[in-house]
């Protein structure tokens, strides 16, 4: 039990220093909810049943604008469709863990959880490490984002118009972007969903984005198809 | 549709996502038609979500050096690229539309 804990302390401290991100993402998205048009209780809400802030934020402006509900739905489950990838990736070393850890550790998976716990692993890794290093950096993301986006929405209502905080929307979006697209096909991508997003500004209700991600996955799968040797 | 059932949804969907190869145990290995397609979808969303932002702030299309957050967020770009991290980017992007709106 010793190197269990030893192992959750080890990626707990890993990640330490990505909460000088996780923490202003968390309180940037308590401040929208308090801020907006959006049931606080809900919005805080999200937090602990997605566990997801580009999809949270996403949401709570879609709600905010007034999108329909299947806009609504659909916007979040695609940006977090990527996760799928951390999924495939992390299903080999998981496979050796019990069926109830195969189900309820998912439920902690992020960006940050799965670089971390990909660069940790070797190719034959032991389970005590599979498990106890993901839930140590895991834990240590969940709780800090519970505890920011809760501050968040304390303090969100006390901050003036002035200061332009929406636009935080979309500095989030960017700093997740950049390093999204490293690759040729990606930054294709990338730049046929960002076009199609504002030639489609017009379409009702947030669908441009849904009509603008289909066009910029199928331009990146094109240019990947073509570029490949 | 209530916001409740609304989150309820997407949250379910989510937890659905992160378990799917998970939950198959990993003895099948991904197909490519899934995989390839699938590394796509962050950059093309993201995109789809924040170039709007900046490129038409106000819902109508404005490129120019009087639109300050594509300004800004052209900034912001070169510190997420230089620095790779999302608090510093944050703080450029927002450090220089302050300044912009001040300057202007």
């Amino acid at each position: 039990m010793a190197l269990a804990g030893d192992r959750f302390k080890e990626g707990a401290l890993v990640v330490a220093p990505l909460l000088l991100g996780t923490v202003p993402f968390g309180l940037i998205v308590g401040v929208t909810v308090a801020s907006r048009d959006v049931d606080n209780l809900a919005g805080w809400a999200t937090s602990l049943i997605i566990f997801a802030g580009a999809a949270q934020l996403a949401l709570i402006d879609l709600v905010d604008t007034g999108a329909i509900a299947a806009v609504a739905i659909a916007t979040p489950l695609v940006i977090n469709l990527r996760m799928a990838m951390y999924s495939a990736a992390l299903a080999t070393h998981f496979r050796k863990l019990s069926v109830v850890d195969r189900l309820w550790m998912p439920y902690l998976l992020t960006d940050q959880s799965f670089v971390m716990s990909m660069a940790r692993y070797r190719p034959d890794e032991d389970r005590v490490t599979i498990k106890w290093f993901y839930l140590g950096a895991g834990t240590m993301l969940w709780s800090t984002w519970l505890l920011a986006t809760t501050a968040g929405v304390v303090v969100g209502a006390e901050v003036p118009a002035a200061w332009s905080l929406d636009f935080t929307i979309a500095l989030v979006f960017l700093a997740l972007l950049v390093p999204a697209v490293a690759t040729r096909p990606a930054l294709v991508a990338a730049l046929v969903g960002g076009a199609v997003a504002v030639m489609s500004l017009d379409m009702p209700n947030g669908t441009g984005i849904i009509v603008a991600t289909v066009a910029g996955v199928g331009a990146g799968s094109i240019a990947d198809w073509r570029l490949s040797p | 549709m209530s916001l409740w059932l609304i989150i309820v949804i997407i949250g379910l969907g989510t937890y659905l996502i992160r378990l799917s190869f998970i939950g198959i145990l990993g003895k099948v290995g991904v197909p490519g038609y899934i995989e390839r397609p699938l590394r796509f979808v962050a950059p093309a969303v993201l995109a789809a979500i924040a170039v709007p932002e900046l490129v038409a702030p106000e819902g109508t299309v404005a490129i120019g050096f009087d639109n300050l957050r594509l300004v800004a967020g052209i900034i912001a770009v070169a510190a997420a690229w230089k620095l790779r991290s999302m608090g510093p980017t944050i703080v450029a992007g927002m450090v220089s539309l302050w300044v912009l709106d001040w300057l202007f």
